[in-house]
């Protein structure tokens, strides 16, 4: 893949903390000493003890890993249950901070962090920052949220550990963001990837080149993105793109990050336990194929996490990558399975209609699905932005391209979408997480 | 002997054929002639003008898609068989007509039509050795 990029940018692979090259076999006995402790932990907290009351679990119980199936479950919906607060295993005094989640999907929730586990939340987001290229000597723009948002305040703190200089421009105000980045020639920016894509698409119509601008690496997180749109956004701005994945749930970002291979996202295994479940049967899934990450925290004091069903569809591949970790690594969430729209009985991911997408040349990034149910049957349209790349002044071409996307569309998902066409720049841009669906169906319920 | 023809891109809905014409009107530029062609979700205008590449700029610096096309224009007698004429020489050419659209002068007998041709070099050259009138901008302004 990384050959089709266009960024002239390389990375030298550095590695920030031992851990991240410890022995497996030695991995494996640390976590099970820290699955005991998270035990004992979360033993504390009248909703665990209850539960692992009703399964018979002490964690001397533990002797493999492999016990680790016999804990319960945490969703969240538990975590709605014990609002706010009630989840923790600590004194609210030995609280350092608060974080929520973004409550993109109803009520919000919240999770505390002990001193301690604001040292080790810096240390993971350092270990991937600094596999994606960040050096001390680097600035840094963070245009994610600084809030209850577990984004900003987490790389912002893993970005000290790292021991580079942060301008903390928070999100939005794209002009401003822009004025910083010229003025302040930052090496690294660190925002969601649809807003990378409009900061790029501003500088264009304010007759600036990305590709003259000091930024070398951006660190996107925050939503779910694809391959495809790691090559547009790296194209169209020359900056040699980094994935990472994380939850506040389960810490925030941290729990994973790409290396200079760029070929999945090194679990921290040193401190996260992580399944790959078939969402509905719950049994473990094969290696490479895309199940749902449940993930245990083996290290967090203040809220200690068994098996949280995070919603994230991915896949494990558990080769060893030539970077000399010894992780595991995760792919790319392609889903949510709470996002999963299941269309005249067909499970379809957002993120499969924008590849599809990317994959029509010509087409630009900016799409909106919508669903609705007029009838008996599921109706799925999508709205792609018309630009002046494809645009004919003949109406046989222009039906030609939106029968190219319609089949191209079928081709990634087996349903057929009605592909409306619409003019450029009208489907609303965002600052943070990007609305690519409006599921229709649901007001009609 | 080939003009230059703008096309824009357009949903179909009310208020978005008005949208470039009230631009192109405050730019201070008379449209000569324009065609639509439609489908029930989105359509695509096409207009001479004068000035096409001051309207270029006006209609992209407000976010249309504007897209410039090399069409031909041909004059022919305002009256009955003036277009059957014409065609039966593209026929015979073999020269596909993406799409055409027509107008008349304010003042005088002639029409103008307009035609899309895949290759207009070659059907500028076809109907010229047929004695047909192919008019250039200076004529058609």
């Amino acid at each position: 893949m990384a050959g089709e990029l266009m960024s002239t940018f390389v990375v030298e692979n550095r590695i920030w903390d031992p851990a991240e090259q410890m022995p497996r076999q030695e991995r494996s006995a640390l976590q099970l000493d820290r699955l005991r402790e998270t035990v004992a932990r979360a033993a504390r907290v009248p909703f665990y003890q209850k539960a692992f009351q009703k399964s018979g679990i002490t964690p001397e119980k533990i002797k493999t890993l492999d016990d680790l199936r016999r804990l319960p479950f945490t969703t969240k919906a538990d975590m709605r249950e014990n609002y706010p607060l009630g989840l923790c295993a600590v004194p609210r005094a030995e609280l350092a901070r608060i974080h929520g989640s973004s409550g993109t999907t109803g009520v919000p929730t919240f999770v505390g962090y002990t001193k301690q586990d604001l040292r080790t939340w810096a240390g993971l987001c350092a270990r991937f920052l600094v596999a994606g290229g960040l050096r001390p000597e680097h600035t840094v723009q963070v245009a994610f949220g600084y809030g209850l948002f577990t984004g900003g305040f987490g790389l912002h703190y893993g970005i000290e550990e790292v021991g580079a200089a942060i301008i903390p421009a928070a999100s939005g105000n794209t002009p401003r963001q822009i004025m910083l980045i010229r003025d302040l020639e930052p090496d690294v920016l660190i925002c969601t990837p649809s807003y990378a894509l409009n900061v790029a698409e501003v500088m264009h119509s304010m007759g600036m080149d990305p590709h003259s601008m000091s930024l070398k690496y951006a660190h996107f997180g925050g939503e779910m993105w694809t391959e495809d749109l790691r090559i547009e956004i790296e194209n169209q701005t020359g900056i040699l793109a980094f994935n990472n994945y994380g939850l506040s749930e389960i810490l925030g970002p941290g729990v994973s990050g790409e290396c200079a291979v760029r070929e999945g996202m090194h679990l921290q295994e040193d401190h996260f336990l992580v399944e790959c479940l078939d969402p509905e049967t719950l049994e473990p899934v094969e290696d490479y194929a895309y199940g749902e990450l449940v993930i245990t925290a083996l290290t967090r004091e203040a809220m200690p996490m068994i098996r949280y069903r995070t919603r994230d569809i991915a896949a494990i591949d558990p080769c060893l990558c030539e970077c000399g970790r010894t992780t595991r690594r995760m792919s790319r969430v392609m889903g949510r399975s709470d996002d999963m729209l299941i269309i005249r009985g067909v499970n379809v991911f957002p993120s499969q209609i924008e590849e599809a997408l990317l994959g029509v040349e010509g087409t630009s990034p900016h799409y909106l699905i919508e669903v609705d149910r007029p009838g008996a049957l599921d109706e799925v349209s999508v709205k792609v932005e018309v630009n002046p790349a494809f645009f004919s002044d003949k109406m046989s071409e222009m039906q030609e391209l939106r029968d190219r996307i319609d089949r191209k569309i079928q081709g990634y998902t087996g349903i057929h979408v009605k592909v409306e066409l619409v003019a450029p720049k009208s489907i609303e841009r965002s600052a943070g997480k990007a609305v690519r669906v409006v599921d229709n169906r649901l007001k009609r319920k | 002997m080939k003009i230059h023809q703008l096309s824009m891109f357009l949903e179909n809905k009310p208020g978005r054929l008005s949208e470039p014409c009230r631009l192109l009107a405050d730019a201070g530029i008379n449209i000569l002639t324009l065609s639509l062609a439609d489908t029930q979700q989105f359509g695509i205008l096409r207009i001479i003008v004068r000035d096409w590449e001051k309207a270029r700029k006006v209609l992209e610096s407000a976010g249309c898609v504007v897209n410039v096309t090399e069409v031909v224009a041909t004059e022919v007698e305002d009256q009955p068989g003036g277009l059957a004429k014409i065609l039966e020489v593209i026929e015979q050419a073999k020269l596909n007509i993406e799409y055409m659209y027509a107008f008349t002068f304010r003042s005088g007998d002639k029409a103008v039509l307009v035609f899309r041709f895949n290759d207009p070099d070659a059907a500028v050259a076809v109907l010229q050795a047929r004695g047909i009138s192919v008019i250039g901008n200076v004529e058609l302004y």
